[in-house]
């Protein structure tokens, strides 16, 4: 991490404000709707040139609807976000091209994200031609150059994606996404998919990449521990609020969100005869449809007070650069 | 641990399962030998496709074309299985060796409420009646933790969420007491916090009822916190075995090795991550040697040319701790002392 930490700026390059994203439940002959799914619900943070931010929650938080919808793939409810200093949901659709060269993603299956009736050079140049970059033999070129950086050979590209393992075609996804060279790429879930000998070496290919062009990661995850290893600082959501953002090492020292601490000892650590204090949460997350009043965790929530069903605490930094939404 | 004359409950003996394909013989699962102890929880580990569930399926007898036993002796409680008509065979399955898979919601019948598929189970192997069944029904949706159990009998899968399934699964696994528990990735599809409590509740089960448990998983973290045994597998075989403590803390075998290093452990920062170079091999065309040779740096580092030539057995290393590696034999079966063989390899990539 130390050669990361050199080349971070204490520049903003992405800024979210009050980020709400409510999705509509249609029922009926009518298809009127008849509920809202409160998917992200209020989220501010900020994500610094070159840092890497970990997004991590468990199914259904809203992780991959805040990812999603930063990018403006999804339009948002209400809500800011700004990116290099320009708020995205203010642009027409044509203003807002350009800006797609500089903002990536990479899913979590990429299978499902390439086309399996076009060889990846395809996949891999359709941004390049798109943004019109380079004569068309400069785009070969890029692409070649592309596929060299994750750590595939010229031979390969003329295949198609059926032919690839999980852990290659990731690395194709991660081409197609870089090709462009963008600023920032949101990462949903690169890794969950893979094999753990093959996971190690798609994180560490994530950041050489991160070094080589000076990326700026969204990493989204469910994982905490590979949340943990990647990221510079660590956001925590829970029901389509953040409870809890600390750079990495302190949240992993000093927990302060109940939920933080229950998700920290639900995760098995590969050590036998570690005696850990486990803290296991009864029930279940409560559906987004209908999230309970004041702080979303309390019916859960091993130290609720009286407060905490009436009023919804607010993200405030607790200490510097730790911030946390519980009353405690 | 107990002495090594009792019996156990179940010996896996040289078990093989290929499927014949268009494509050729895949050996999925070549040469595997455990046994487990009453009582004992056992964590199989590896990646996908190494062989482990095929394992798994084999002792149920529940291969299907074009998979195939095509050897080895699967002892339990010194009946050998597959010597079993489908008959005799079925009165053991669900009764005295039970399984739950990882897609929980897949894995039960969409269209019968739960309580009815878990009354199934009994009617199937008890001769209790039918006020009774339904009773020990819901008695066990409770002991799995369904909150509300007598109105969530009548509940069907698509109303429970994936940890419900799971312990709706468990539930019927447990309904008879069985002697053997097979889990497959029971918590692979479950968010870690409910993962949690299903590992707690298999514990639990384990700790009352004496339930001997193969955990099959891809996860260390799970193989440490609950098995006392673990088997380590890779291409079709069993590459390292030894107790649960001396897995992690003397791993021999140098793929057990690079799993253990390259996975991001919570309260560690490492500046990167150890990795595996290259991936599994084909399970058709296997080349001669250790199935890990064309992967392994020890290989390279100790400069050995057995490894690309014959295929090494699992042998003992160390008291209760058995490795299939060239490293640690000679081509007569003779150990190799080697205590520090691997670790000193690791800290001099560290370093």
């Amino acid at each position: 991490m130390t050669s990361n930490q050199t080349n971070k700026s204490h520049k903003d390059l992405v800024r979210v404000q009050d980020l709400v994203k409510h999705f509509p439940v249609r029922a009926g002959v009518f298809k009127r709707i008849v509920a809202w799914v409160q998917a992200v619900d209020g989220v501010s943070f900020t994500i610094r040139e070159g840092e890497t931010l970990g997004l991590v929650g468990e199914s259904g938080c809203g992780k991959s609807t805040v990812g999603r919808t930063i990018l403006h793939l999804l339009e948002p409810t209400s809500g800011t976000v700004e990116f290099d200093g320009v708020n995205i949901f203010d642009l027409q659709k044509k203003e807002m091209k350009p800006l797609r060269r500089d903002m990536q993603i990479i899913f979590q299956d990429p299978y499902a994200s390439l086309n399996p009736r076009r060889p990846i050079s395809d996949s891999i140049m359709a941004g390049l031609n798109i943004h019109k970059i380079g004569t068309p033999d400069e785009r070969v070129d890029r692409v070649m150059d592309t596929l060299h950086k994750v750590g595939l050979e010229d031979y390969y590209a003329h295949r198609y994606p059926h032919e690839f393992s999980g852990g290659q075609r990731q690395r194709i996804g991660i081409a197609r996404a870089i090709a462009l060279r963008p600023k920032f790429i949101v990462c949903d879930e690169p890794v969950s998919a893979l094999d753990v000998s093959i996971q190690s070496q798609v994180l560490n290919l994530l950041q050489d990449l991160q070094e080589e062009f000076g990326l700026t990661y969204l990493f989204i995850a469910h994982n905490l521990s590979v949340v943990e290893h990647i990221s510079d600082r660590v956001a925590v959501m829970y029901l389509g609020k953040i409870v809890e953002l600390a750079p990495r090492q302190e949240l992993f020292n000093n927990p302060l969100h109940p939920y933080t601490q229950a998700l920290m000892s639900a995760i098995p650590i590969p050590k036998p005869n570690l005696n850990r204090k486990r803290l296991i949460l009864e029930g279940e997350v409560p559906s987004p449809l209908n999230p309970p009043e004041g702080c979303r965790f309390h019916p859960r929530c091993p130290a609720v007070m009286a407060q905490c069903s009436v009023e919804e605490p607010k993200l405030l930094e607790d200490r510097p650069d730790h911030w946390v939404a519980c009353f405690r | 641990m107990v002495s090594e004359t009792e019996r156990f409950l179940l010996e896996l003996k040289g078990l093989k399962t290929y499927f014949y394909t268009e494509d050729g013989i895949v050996t999925a699962v070549d040469g595997v030998s455990f046994n487990v102890k009453r009582g004992e929880i056992l964590g199989l580990v590896g990646e996908s496709g190494c062989g482990k569930s095929v394992t798994a399926l084999s002792i149920m007898q529940l291969v299907s074309k074009p998979g195939r036993i095509v050897e080895g002796e699967i002892m339990f409680d010194s009946t050998n299985l597959r010597e079993l008509s489908l008959e005799d065979i079925q009165k053991i399955r669900g009764n005295r060796i039970s399984m739950i898979f990882q897609q929980p919601q897949s894995s039960l019948n969409p269209v019968i409420t739960v309580g009815d598929q878990l009354a199934e189970v009994f009617e199937i192997h008890s001769g209790l009646g039918m006020e009774e069944i339904w009773n020990r029904s819901v008695e066990l949706l409770r002991v799995v933790g369904i909150p509300d159990p007598e109105q969530k009998a009548h509940a069907y899968p698509h109303e429970m969420s994936g940890g419900q399934a799971q312990r709706v699964m468990i539930a019927m696994a447990l309904a008879m007491r069985p002697e053997l528990l097979i889990a497959d990735e029971p918590t692979t599809a479950l968010d870690v916090t409910i993962q949690a409590q299903i590992m707690d509740l298999i514990r639990e089960l384990r700790n009352k009822m004496g339930t001997a448990v193969i955990l099959i998983t891809h996860d260390l973290g799970v193989v440490a916190e609950i098995a006392d045994w673990v088997a380590v597998m890779y291409a079709g075989q069993i590459v390292e075995q030894a107790s649960v403590t001396e897995i992690f803390e003397q791993p021999l075998h140098p793929y057990t090795l690079g799993l253990i290093n390259s996975i991001p452990v919570l309260g560690e920062v490492r500046d990167r991550l150890e990795v595996i170079d290259g991936i599994v091999p084909n399970l058709i065309d296997l080349p001669p040697g250790c199935r890990f040779a064309p992967r392994c740096r020890a290989r390279t580092e100790h400069d050995l040319s057995i490894c690309l030539e014959k295929t090494p057995n699992l042998e003992p290393a160390q008291k209760d701790h058995t490795v299939r590696c060239w490293l640690f034999h000679d081509s007569d079966g003779h150990t190799i002392s080697r205590t520090h063989g691997v670790g000193t390899l690791t800290n001099s990539e560290k370093a």
